[in-house]
C-alpha cells in the first residue's frame, strides 16, 4: 500500500527510508524531504499546547498528483512519513493509522534492542520485514 | 607432558576437533560443553573419561589446552582400542585408530551419507563458498578415506555404503527435506563438515524419524554426518540458512544468508517440528547457559537488563549487527530484558553463529521462551512461523499486537499519567477562615492595642496574655480546625477582648479585618460556638460596653466642650460656672445626677437657669416668648427658692441670680439645647420625670415650643451624647423646678389676692 516509508530522526536526518524500487527512488526521497517542512508546521501549530495534547497521527501532509503523503510524529520527535499511491482510493484513514501504529511498534522494538544506538540507521531485519509487509501490496 | 606424536590424519582430525570444541577461539576448551559431548560420544565409561581427563592434565589445568586436548583424544582412541590407559600408551600404541565418536541416531548417519554424496555432488558449487575448514575437512576426508587406517576403511567402506543404504532406510521425509535443503541456495553454508570430525551433537540430530539403522561407528569423519544432519535440520527452519557445524574456524563467517520462501518454510517447519529441532538446546548447554545467566543475574526468575546482556554478548566478538539480530530474535516479549529462556536462546544463537550457522530469520521453536500465556504458547504451536513481528502479513500477529500496541500507546500516557500523578499531588490545605480571621483580628488587635491609648487595654495586656493562653487551649479543645496556624496560639485571645477591640475598630473602620486578609475567605459563621457566639457576644458587649468605653474614653480627657453654636454662651456660662463652682457642685448633688461627668454641665445648666431667671427679673420685655415661660417659671422659682428652703441651691441660686443677671446674658441656645431629643435619653429621663408626671405636659409644651437646638458639631459622638444626656437631665431638673415654681406662683398670687381684699376691707372709709 505504501510506496515509500521513511523514518526521520529528531534532527531531521533519515534513520530509515525505503521505497518501492520500481520507481525513481530519488523522487520519493525528495518528497519525504519536503514533507518535513509540513510536519514541522503541524507540530508547531500546537506549540503552546502540551505535547500530550498533540495527536501523534498528523494525517495527510500534502497531496500531489500521483501520491499522498501522510505523517506521524512520536513524542520524541521522530517522524514517520509514508507515501501512498494516490490512485489507491480504497485506502482509508484508519488503515493509514494502523500502518503507522505498526511502524511505531516496530520502531519501539528497535529502540529496545540494546545493541541499537539511537541515531544509527535502522538495520533491524524485523523492522525491514515489517515495512516490507506494508509495502508488499503495491500493485 | 609427554611429547605427542600424531600422524597427519590424527593431527588434522584432532585439530578439527579442537577447533570445534574451541567455541570462542581461545585456544582452550572448557571441560564442559562440547568437550563433554565429545567424550560422551566416544562412548567410553565415565570413569575412563575421567581418567583420560586426568591423564591429559586437563584437570590440573582446569581446561583443555590444545595439547591436552590432543592427548585426551589420543587417550580416547587408546581406550576405544581397548588398550589400558597409560600415559605412555599415547605414543606407544601404534596405528591407533582415531578416536571414534558415536552417533546414536541413524538418521544422522543417513543424512550424513546423503549429504556425503550430495557433498560430492555439490562440492564444486560449494567449494567456492565453503570456508577453508570444510575444504580441509573434505580434503581430510579424502585423505582419511584414502589413508584411513584399517579400522577406518571398513567404516569408510561402510560409509559409502551407508549413504547408499540409508537413504532408503531413512524416512521418506528426510531425504525429501534433505534434498530440499540441498536445493536451497544456502551456499557454502551448507557446509559439509564431512571431514570435520566435529563432535556429534546428538540432540541436534536426534528425533529423526526413523531408520533403524543400528549404531554406526563413526570414524573421524563421521561426526560430520550428524552435523550434516543437524545442519540439514537447521535448514528446516524455513528461512534459515545454516552454516555447517564444522569444527573449524567458521566462526569468522560473517555472511548471513537468508533463505526465502514462506511456503516451503512452513512445510519444512512442519516437517521439522516432527523431528528434533536442531536448535534445541541440550541439557549441558542449557546448564552452561544457566550458569552464565547466574553470573549476571543470580535470580533465575529475574531479568537481565539490556545493557548487561549487551556487554556479555559483545564478548563473543560477533558483529554488532548480528548481535542486534540475535537480540531481536531472542527478546521475545520485546521488553529490553532477557529472561532465562530468552537468554538461553540468545546464547544458543550466539553459539550457533560462532560456529558458522546463519542466524534464523525467526526464532526457532525450540528456542522460544516458555511463555506464561498458554494462549501465546498455543499460538506459537499453531503458527510455528509466527514469531514476533517478522514476516507476518499486514495483520499483526495476534499474540503480540494486542499487547504491544496498547503497551506502546499507553507508554506515553502512562508516563504522563505517572508524571501527572507524581507532580500533581493535591495537598489539602484547609484554610479555616476562622483561624485566619482570628489571626488577622489578632494582628489588628495587637496593632491597635499599641495605638490605642486606652487605659483598660494598657492595663489589661497581662490579663490578655494570660487569657490568650487559656483561650488558646480552650480553642484547641473545642476542636477548631487549625492547620498551619499553630502560631496563632500566641494570637488567640479572649474572644471578648478581641471582639471588643475588633468591634471597636470595626466601628471605626468598617471592613478592615477583611481587607487585610487577601487569601482567606471572608469570615463565615463557624459551627464552633466559641467563635461565633463570642462574636455575637462581642457585638452585644460592644453595644453595651461601647458606651461605657466611650464614656471611659471620654473620661480622662477634659470634658468635651459644649457644642460650638453654643460656644458663645458657653464660655459665659463657664464663667458663671467658674464663679459658682462651689454652688454648682452642691447643686448637682441633690439632683441625683446619674453620672458625675455631667456634674459640671449640669451645674452649668443650673447656673444658666439661675442666670436666666435673674435676667428675667431684670428685663421681662426682652425675653423671648420662647424663653418666657421658662424664665417666668424660673423667676418665681427663683423667688420661691429664696422663699423656700427646700434646697440650698435655690437660695444660692437666688443669691447668685442677681450676680448672674448682672452679667446680662441672653441665653437662648442653652435652654433650647435640652430639646435635642434622643429616644434613649428620653427613656432614661422618663424615670426621672416620673416624679413630675403632672407637669410633663407643660414641660413637653415648653420643650416643643423652643426652637430646635442647633446641632453640635462635636467630633466626639460620645461627648455629644454625654452632653445630650446632661442636657436632658438638666432639662428634667428644670422642668421639675418649673413646676415647683409655678406652684409657688399660684400660691403667691392667691396670697396677693387675699391681701388686696384685706386691704380693701381695711380702707373702707378712705374712699369717702
Amino acid at each position: 500500500m505504501a510506496v515509500c516509508v521513511a523514518v526521520i530522526a529528531k534532527e531531521n536526518y533519515p534513520l530509515y527510508i525505503r521505497s518501492v524500487p520500481t520507481e525513481n527512488e530519488l523522487k520519493f526521497h525528495y518528497m519525504v524531504h519536503t514533507s518535513l517542512d509540513v510536519v514541522d508546521e503541524k507540530i508547531s501549530a500546537l506549540g503552546k499546547a502540551l505535547v500530550d495534547q498533540r495527536e501523534l497521527y498528523l494525517g495527510l501532509l500534502y497531496p500531489t498528483e500521483d501520491h499522498k503523503v501522510y505523517g506521524y510524529v512520536t513524542n520524541s520527535k521522530v517522524k514517520f512519513v509514508m507515501v501512498v499511491d494516490a490512485s489507491n482510493t480504497a485506502l482509508r484513514d484508519n488503515e493509514i493509522r494502523s500502518m503507522f501504529r505498526k511502524l511505531h511498534n516496530s520502531y519501539t522494538d528497535v529502540m529496545c534492542n540494546p545493541f541499537y544506538n539511537p541515531g544509527d540507521r535502522i538495520q533491524s531485519r524485523a523492522f525491514d520485514s515489517m515495512v516490507t509487509s506494508m509495502m508488499i501490496q503495491v500493485c | 607432558m609427554e611429547g605427542l606424536t600424531l600422524s597427519d590424519a590424527e593431527q588434522k582430525y584432532y585439530s578439527d576437533l579442537f577447533s570445534y570444541c574451541d567455541i570462542e577461539s581461545t585456544k582452550k576448551v572448557a571441560a564442559n560443553g562440547r568437550v563433554l559431548e565429545l567424550f560422551r560420544a566416544a562412548q567410553l565409561p565415565n570413569d575412563v573419561v575421567l581418567q583420560i581427563m586426568e591423564l591429559c592434565g586437563a584437570t590440573r589445568l582446569g581446561y583443555f589446552g590444545r595439547s591436552q586436548f590432543y592427548i585426551a583424544l589420543k587417550l580416547v582412541a587408546v581406550a576405544q582400542s581397548g588398550f589400558p590407559l597409560r600415559v605412555e600408551s599415547i605414543n606407544t600404541v601404534k596405528d591407533l585408530p582415531l578416536p571414534r565418536f558415536v552417533a546414536s541416531k541413524n538418521e544422522q548417519e543417513s543424512r550424513h551419507a546423503a549429504s556425503y554424496s550430495s557433498d560430492s555432488e555439490n562440492q564444486g558449487s560449494y567449494s567456492g563458498v565453503i570456508p577453508p575448514p570444510p575444504g580441509r575437512g573434505q580434503v581430510k576426508k579424502g585423505s582419511v578415506s584414502h589413508d584411513g587406517a584399517q579400522p577406518r576403511t571398513p567404516a569408510d567402506q561402510q560409509e559409502p555404503a551407508s549413504p547408499v543404504v540409508s537413504p532408503q532406510q531413512s524416512p521418506p521425509a528426510s531425504p525429501h527435506t534433505w534434498r530440499k535443503h540441498n536445493r536451497h541456495p544456502s551456499g557454502g553454508n551448507n557446509d559439509r563438515p564431512l571431514a570435520g570430525p566435529g563432535p556429534f551433537w546428538s540432540p541436534f540430530g536426534e528425533a529423526q524419524s526413523g531408520s533403524s539403522a543400528g549404531e554406526t561407528v563413526w570414524s573421524g569423519h563421521s561426526p560430520p554426518p550428524p552435523q550434516e544432519n543437524w545442519v540439514s535440520f537447521a535448514d528446516t527452519p524455513p528461512t534459515s540458512t545454516l552454516l555447517a557445524m564444522h569444527p573449524a574456524s567458521v566462526q569468522d563467517q560473517t555472511t548471513v544468508r537468508t533463505v526465502a520462501s514462506a511456503t516451503t518454510a512452513n512445510e519444512i517447519r512442519r516437517q521439522s517440528s516432527s523431528y528434533d529441532d536442531p536448535w534445541k538446546i541440550t541439557d549441558e548447554q542449557r546448564q552452561y547457559y544457566v550458569n552464565q545467566f547466574k553470573t549476571i543475574q543470580p535470580d533465575l526468575n529475574g531479568f537481565i537488563p539490556g545493557s548487561a546482556a549487551k556487554e556479555f554478548f559483545t564478548k563473543s566478538k560477533l558483529p554488532i549487527l548480528e548481535l542486534s539480530h540475535i537480540w531481536e530474535l531472542s527478546d521475545f516479549d520485546k521488553d529490553g530484558a532477557l529472561t532465562l529462556d530468552e537468554f538461553c536462546a540468545a546464547f544458543h544463537l550466539v553459539v550457533a553463529r560462532k560456529n558458522g550457522y546463519d542466524l534464523p530469520e525467526k526464532l526457532p521453536e525450540s528456542l522460544m521462551p516458555k511463555l506464561i500465556d498458554l494462549e501465546d504458547a498455543a499460538d506459537v504451536g499453531d503458527q510455528p512461523g509466527e514469531v514476533g513481528y517478522s514476516g507476518s502479513p499486514a495483520e499483526a500477529p495476534p499474540s503480540k499486537s494486542p499487547s504491544m500496541p496498547s503497551l506502546n500507546q499507553t507508554w506515553p500516557e502512562l508516563n504522563q499519567s505517572s508524571e501527572d500523578t507524581a507532580i500533581v499531588h493535591p495537598v489539602p490545605i484547609r484554610m479555616t477562615p476562622s483561624k485566619i480571621h482570628m489571626q488577622e483580628m489578632e494582628l489588628k488587635r495587637t496593632g491597635s492595642d499599641h495605638n490605642n491609648p486606652t487605659s483598660p487595654l494598657l492595663v489589661k495586656p497581662p490579663d490578655l496574655s494570660e487569657e490568650n493562653k487559656i483561650n488558646s487551649s480552650v480553642k484547641f479543645a473545642s476542636g477548631n480546625t487549625v492547620d498551619g496556624y499553630s502560631s496563632s496560639d500566641s494570637f488567640t485571645s479572649d474572644p471578648e477582648q478581641i471582639g471588643n477591640n475588633v468591634n471597636r475598630q470595626r466601628s471605626h473602620s468598617g471592613t478592615s479585618p477583611d481587607n487585610t486578609a487577601p487569601p482567606p475567605p471572608p469570615p463565615r459563621p463557624q459551627p464552633s460556638h466559641s467563635r461565633s457566639s463570642s462574636l455575637d457576644m462581642n457585638r452585644t458587649f460592644t453595644v453595651t460596653t461601647g458606651q461605657q468605653q466611650a464614656g471611659v474614653v471620654a473620661h480622662p480627657p477634659a470634658v468635651p466642650p459644649r457644642p460650638q453654636p453654643s460656644q458663645a454662651p458657653g464660655p459665659i456660662v463657664h464663667r458663671s460656672v467658674d464663679a459658682d463652682g462651689l454652688i454648682t457642685h452642691t447643686s448637682t448633688s441633690p439632683q441625683q445626677i446619674p453620672e458625675q461627668p455631667n456634674f459640671a454641665d449640669f451645674s452649668q445648666f443650673e447656673v444658666f437657669t439661675a442666670s436666666s431667671v435673674n435676667e428675667e427679673q431684670d428685663d421681662e420685655a426682652e425675653r423671648h416668648p420662647e424663653v418666657l415661660p421658662v424664665e417666668k417659671s424660673s423667676d418665681p422659682s427663683n423667688s420661691l427658692r429664696g422663699a423656700k428652703t427646700e434646697s440650698k441651691i435655690e437660695e444660692k441660686t437666688a443669691a447668685s441670680a442677681p450676680a448672674n443677671v448682672s452679667k446680662g446674658t441672653t441665653p437662648l441656645a442653652p435652654p433650647p439645647k435640652p430639646v435635642r431629643r434622643r429616644l434613649k435619653s428620653e427613656d432614661e429621663l422618663r424615670p426621672e420625670v416620673d416624679e413630675h408626671t403632672q407637669k410633663t405636659g407643660v414641660l413637653a409644651a415648653v420643650l416643643a415650643s423652643q426652637p430646635s437646638i442647633p446641632r453640635s458639631v462635636g467630633k466626639d459622638k460620645k461627648a455629644i451624647q454625654a452632653s445630650i444626656r446632661r442636657n436632658k437631665e438638666t432639662n428634667t431638673v428644670l422642668a421639675r423646678l418649673n413646676s415647683e415654681l409655678q406652684q409657688q406662683l399660684k400660691d403667691v398670687l392667691e396670697e396677693r389676692i387675699s391681701l388686696e381684699v384685706q386691704l380693701e376691707q381695711l380702707r373702707p372709709f378712705s374712699h369717702l
